[in-house]
């Protein structure tokens, strides 16, 4: 069974996250959003103005927007915090770590304008680092839904059925949306898009479109690639990556962000301990990105379908 | 049952000495941790918890109880001995003080299942934090209870605590009230060496607090400021408890070479022969 996935119109992530956010939060009074600011560009504006009474607005002091988060969650409140990825996973590291993991508490991190998708601000506002750095954290959850929809359902999912700390990243700039809002979703169980033997794409956000593009086009040249979105960094799906790499031989993997210490590495642990084979991971090379357009930044640094199909040949070559 | 409070002087300073006591002997077989602010605050420990706080030593997650946030979880010694006074566990498991296994961590850790602990902290500048988050929550839902969080004079040097102080004035959080165990001194010397914090008051102030400035040592003193600082329900309150790192045992009164030093066998038994000594 083969699904053409259509692109249902661009949609950036970060509105699913917004849409998720009231939705949950007209239902539930314990679900309180805090403010850094930037309500606005991280899609929790709609929240702040219909449900004042659960909005706090606390400046631009991120690292005590954490601490207020787990002070929030101790009283059973279920505090969900959003701002650029960067501050989110980064100048908070210490907070997240010490006040929210280290009690086990359940507090909902949200990480925009993730990858490169902030593309003009340049590198100081490309959060690449922050799978890495939340997946190493005891207790967290780490969510990376694939577009505005899903990121929608994982909002709602990350606020209601995850226990402990939840980290959950989008993006800034429109991208196709494509999942079913029927979509069966849960935490920890990777969705398997796209068969296929040849070998195996796993991809994870806004690369988990690439992923399914660059399958159709392999198809036509006969080689089946699987596609598996893996929404879910952390539990990462040790048995859907197994079954990859035993039933395709190769693994390649795809996300906006360096490829050292997130999903390539989390699959490249499993792969490496349960059943090795050939991988290749798409993603920032160690370095740091630069103004751009999104578009323009994914090509340069092979972010891409044309970035994954190479990847894939370049196994399938031997090279 | 609701800890009942103590009013007697004479009885607060016996607590003190029993919990002074505790902490010198828990240090001592740990072999390493932090006597100097340990026993600089026991006074205040002593205040708020058989004085001031509402809790129930036999139902430590009673909803209704008041809140203490040990954001220094440095001194986690005079708060172990503290609760074991109180009876939220038995006397004896004091002596497990960081070992392999305890539920006495070398900082707080809940995950440890030691009753009575409301937090696990120990990185310095986030309990400020963390209490305005409880405070805002207790107001939100117009709880009787309150938040007190303890913080170091040093600890004031960590940025984030100041977002903090102007969070709490911006919420109106009058049922939160810091103390800050200001005894002058901190690893590398004394703190307006190593990085003034003055004019503290003055800070607090422009920061929206109500500042009280007291004898940290002093158990009277210690409450009728802790009053003080709570007499405007809109308003977040700051004791700047001045204390004596060491407090008990003059010979080491003061000396900052004691803040994260855990006494020897021999010295321990001459700092309690000191504390004895004090008492009479």
């Amino acid at each position: 069974m083969s699904i053409q996935y259509v692109n249902l119109g661009d949609k950036p992530t970060r509105t699913g996250f917004g849409e998720g956010l009231l939705a949950s939060g007209f239902r539930h009074p314990e679900v309180i959003a805090l403010g850094a600011d930037i309500t606005t560009s991280v899609g929790v504006n709609l929240f702040a103005e219909q449900l004042p009474g659960q909005f706090i607005s606390l400046g631009i002091a991120e690292q005590n927007c954490v601490g207020v988060a787990a002070g929030l969650a101790l009283e059973g409140k279920i505090p969900v915090f959003a701002t650029y990825g960067v501050f989110a996973a980064l100048r908070t590291t210490d907070q997240i770590r010490v006040s929210v993991c280290y009690n086990n508490l359940h507090v909902v991190i949200g990480g925009a304008h993730a990858g490169l998708s902030v593309g003009p601000d340049g590198a100081t506002h490309q959060a690449l680092e922050d799978l890495a750095i939340m997946r190493v954290l005891p207790n967290m959850t780490v969510l990376s839904p694939c577009d505005a929809t899903q990121t929608k359902i994982a909002t709602i999912q990350a606020i209601h059925h995850v226990q402990g700390p939840v980290y959950i990243r989008f993006g800034r700039a429109a991208m196709p949306d494509f999942t079913s809002k029927h979509q069966t979703f849960e935490v920890g169980k990777a969705q398997l898009l796209h068969p296929g033997n040849d070998c195996a794409i796993i991809a994870t956000g806004h690369l988990v479109w690439e992923a399914l593009q660059a399958a159709y086009l392999l198809k036509d040249e006969g080689i089946h690639a699987r596609v598996i979105n893996m929404h879910t960094i952390k539990p990462v799906d040790r048995e859907m990556i197994i079954r990859a790499a035993r039933e395709t031989g190769i693994i390649v993997t795809a996300e906006e962000h360096q490829v050292t210490g997130g999903l390539g590495s989390a699959v490249a642990e499993v792969v490496a301990c349960e059943y090795p084979v050939p991988l290749k991971f798409v993603g920032m090379p160690d370095r740091f990105g630069e103004s751009g357009e999104p578009r323009e930044l994914m090509e340069k640094y092979g972010l891409t379908h044309r970035g994954i199909i190479q990847a894939v040949k370049s196994i399938l070559s031997g090279i | 049952m609701i800890q009942p409070r103590v009013h007697d002087p004479d009885l607060l300073q016996e607590i003190s000495t029993d919990i002074r006591r505790s902490v010198i002997t828990s240090l001592s077989l740990a072999g390493s941790g932090h006597l100097g602010g340990s026993l600089g605050i026991a006074d205040i420990f002593t205040c708020l918890y058989f004085s001031v706080m509402n809790h129930d030593p036999a139902d430590p997650s009673w909803p209704d109880r008041d809140r203490l946030i040990l954001s220094i979880g440095h001194v986690a010694p005079v708060l172990y001995s503290t609760l074991a006074h109180a009876g939220y566990f038995p006397e004896e498991e004091l002596n497990t003080l960081r070992k392999l296994g305890s539920r006495l961590q070398g900082h707080p850790g809940r995950e440890h299942g030691l009753p009575g602990l409301e937090l696990s902290a120990g990185s310095l500048g986030q309990g400020l934090s963390v209490s305005v988050g409880r405070a805002l929550a207790g107001k939100m839902d117009a709880r009787p209870w309150r938040v007190y969080c303890i913080l170091g004079d040093g600890e004031l040097q960590e940025g984030s605590v100041w977002e903090a102080a102007m969070a709490a004035a911006h919420l109106n959080l009058g049922n939160l009230t810091a103390i800050v165990d200001r005894n002058g001194v901190q690893i590398d010397g004394k703190t307006e060496k190593v990085m003034a914090l003055e004019p503290l008051k003055e800070k607090w102030k422009a920061f929206g607090w109500e500042v009280v400035e007291c004898d940290g040592n002093n158990h009277h003193d210690v409450l009728s400021s802790i009053q003080l600082a709570q007499h405007d329900p809109e308003k977040p309150g700051i004791i700047l408890a001045y204390t004596k790192m060491g407090k008990g045992i003059r010979s080491i009164e003061g000396d900052y070479s004691w803040h994260g030093k855990a006494p020897s066998k021999e010295e321990a038994r001459q700092f309690l022969c000191e504390l004895e000594e004090g008492e009479r």
